[in-house]
């Protein structure tokens, strides 16, 4: 109704200063522009490097595309075939076990030291910081960190020794048995305070006059925590372990950095990587990644589903 | 009685604190250690032992001129910033017309973005790749900023969480005035985010300065490395001489440090915000 003869003086990029003009449109039509305008970038990216890339991925799962050649011959399932029959494919998923049993390590820990930093404790921030820092730092410094610690006569072996155990120090990295293990400990360590203060933030969120209740029942810390902490945070726990599932199958950063997936430390995601970038297998690489993506929204969904039906 | 079983719970709560703390510091204390020790020093003292000299920055001078972190402090720099200026602004956008209007779509336009955090980044990035090759960004700061530029479901989250706090009668009042609803998000909406702004800038910033994938997969070019990449070439050259990787890895961690210790409180909410889905 404001006419569109002032639209048309607005296209032709008469631009006032309360920006792009805008003022002199109707409100309803401005909202439609302003609707437009504020998704346009965010949506586009978003098709073209969320969504496309998924399309893709499956197209080229079923081809033998190297990467760079023009052509790339359909050959229906072999790539999957592939994945599924031959062992040195699928059993790198053994690793991510490793992982998986690190991250309820890492979130044990985490609950505790967050519920014992809930109450007073004296150096609170103090404790609080030095426990989340880790969690900040850059990927490749936490690898070098940790080929530091483990390496022979690093860090953890002059602790062993120090501490009267040095028969138990050994290659931490080249022994295949424990390899994964030392890995394991590096990425608790680094994500434990991620854990932690997602935690802290959480239990802090109880009103404190629920404890002052409980403590009048005369209820100890034990049995605030079974059951006022812990019912409180239960989603929060149960979102965790579901990115710990999901974080499990695509660790990457620790064992690339410090092994190179070397002496059985190899992810999917490594092997992946290397499938596509280092053996051109553009095709097989990508039939990986769709067997990784079906994997983790299958686990996805199964915790949805759980986590409904407790409700 | 009681308090004797008091006392021997708060015993084990400080030793269990002290010995989180000495998990957390030690690995990094050792390489802060080894930073700061003569080659020879190195050789012959252990990981434990302090180093003589606590001014010693010749490794931090080697580590920075031979490891041209300079330079990839500066790639970083342009790279964090240029992204996460753009995240915010297109994560505010979408979260005011989300919050503020309601239109035809806009269930599954939050649908969209949901989704997309769903699939997880690493399984699609070898598609990804030959997107960013076919666009010619392959080996440009492009790609990694354009990559982080996406729109994150999270920082929307927190906006809107925001923006429910901010009266509309404040918008419904700048209407009065006139004003277009460019100057409202502009002049109104923006200034008042500035919290949440804080806490989504902290989280993407800290998240692409630690990000070591995509420089790594996208920017193999040298004189484009970032800090991560920048260290990870500390690898080859510098195996033997732990205390120039020391010095390197110090390097890398000192602006991290320092954001840490003087935005300690944003963080923390930053942290927590983030993550409550």
């Amino acid at each position: 109704m404001v006419g569109s003869s002032k639209l048309g003086y607005n296209n032709q990029g008469q631009k006032a200063r309360s920006g792009f003009g805008l003022s002199s449109l109707s409100y309803r039509t401005q909202r439609i522009v302003i609707i437009v305008a504020f998704s346009l970038v965010p949506v586009l990216l978003l098709l073209t490097f969320s969504y496309l890339p998924v399309i893709n991925m499956f197209k080229y799962s079923f081809t033998n595309w190297d990467g760079f050649s023009k052509h790339m011959t359909y050959v229906g399932f072999d790539n999957y075939r592939t994945i599924f029959t031959n062992p040195d494919y699928f059993s790198v998923f053994k690793v991510s076990l490793y992982y998986f049993f690190a991250t309820f390590v890492q979130m044990a820990l985490a609950l505790y030291f967050a519920t014992i930093l809930s109450f007073n404790v004296f150096g609170k921030n103090a404790f609080k910081g030095i426990l989340f820092f880790p969690t900040l730092l850059n990927g490749v410094a936490i690898g070098f960190i940790f080929l530091f610690f483990f390496k022979p006569d690093g860090t953890l072996d002059t602790l062993l020794q120090f501490l009267g155990l040095g028969s138990l120090s050994q290659k931490w990295l080249l022994n295949p048995n424990i390899i994964n293990v030392s890995l394991a400990g590096a990425s608790v360590w680094r994500y434990m305070g991620m854990n932690f203060i997602i935690f802290l933030g959480a239990i802090s969120s109880i009103p404190k006059d629920v404890y002052e209740a409980a403590d009048i029942d005369g209820a100890n810390r034990w049995h605030q925590f079974i059951h006022i902490i812990l019912p409180s945070i239960k989603r929060i726990l149960q979102l965790n372990l579901i990115l710990a599932v999901s974080g499990a199958i695509g660790v990457f950063d620790i064992p690339y950095i410090m092994t190179g997936g070397s002496n059985g430390s190899s992810t999917f995601v490594i092997q992946t990587v290397d499938v596509a970038f280092k053996y051109s297998k553009l095709g097989l690489a990508s039939a990986m990644s769709v067997v990784l993506l079906f994997i983790v929204i299958l686990v996805t969904l199964l915790q949805r589903v759980l986590v409904k039906e407790e409700d | 009685m009681h308090s004797l079983r008091y006392r021997t719970a708060s015993v084990f709560k400080y030793a269990t604190l002290i010995l989180g703390a000495l998990a957390a510091l030690i690995p990094i204390i050792v390489v802060f250690f080894a930073s700061l020790k003569t080659g020879s020093e190195y050789a012959s003292t252990s990981p434990l032992t302090p180093p003589s000299n606590w001014l010693n920055f010749a490794n931090y001078t080697k580590a920075f001129v031979d490891g041209k972190m300079l330079l990839g402090f500066m790639n970083t720099v342009i790279i964090v910033v240029i992204s996460v200026a753009g995240a915010t602004l297109t994560g505010s956008m979408m979260a005011y017309i989300l919050a503020r209007f309601k239109f035809k779509g806009s269930k599954l336009l939050i649908g969209l973005f949901l989704l997309a955090t769903l699939i997880p980044g690493v399984t699609t990035q070898v598609a990804t790749f030959q997107i960013i090759n076919s666009l010619g960004l392959f080996n440009t700061r492009l790609a990694p900023i354009i990559l982080y530029l996406g729109t994150d479901i999270i920082a929307v989250y927190i906006f809107m969480q925001f923006l429910d706090s901010i009266s509309e009668s404040l918008d419904e009042s700048a209407m009065l005035d006139g004003a277009s609803y460019w100057t409202i998000y502009w002049r109104i909406i923006l200034p008042l985010l500035k919290p949440a702004i804080a806490t989504v800038v902290i989280v993407k910033g800290v998240n692409i300065y630690n990000d070591f994938y995509v420089p790594f997969l996208y920017m193999p070019k040298s004189s484009l490395q970032v800090m991560s990449t920048a260290l990870f070439k500390f690898k080859g050259p510098y195996g033997s001489q732990w205390e120039v990787i020391c010095a390197g890895i110090m390097i890398a961690i000192i602006p991290t440090l320092i954001v840490f210790i003087s935005l300690q409180k944003q963080i923390y909410n930053g942290f927590a915000q983030g993550s409550v889905k």
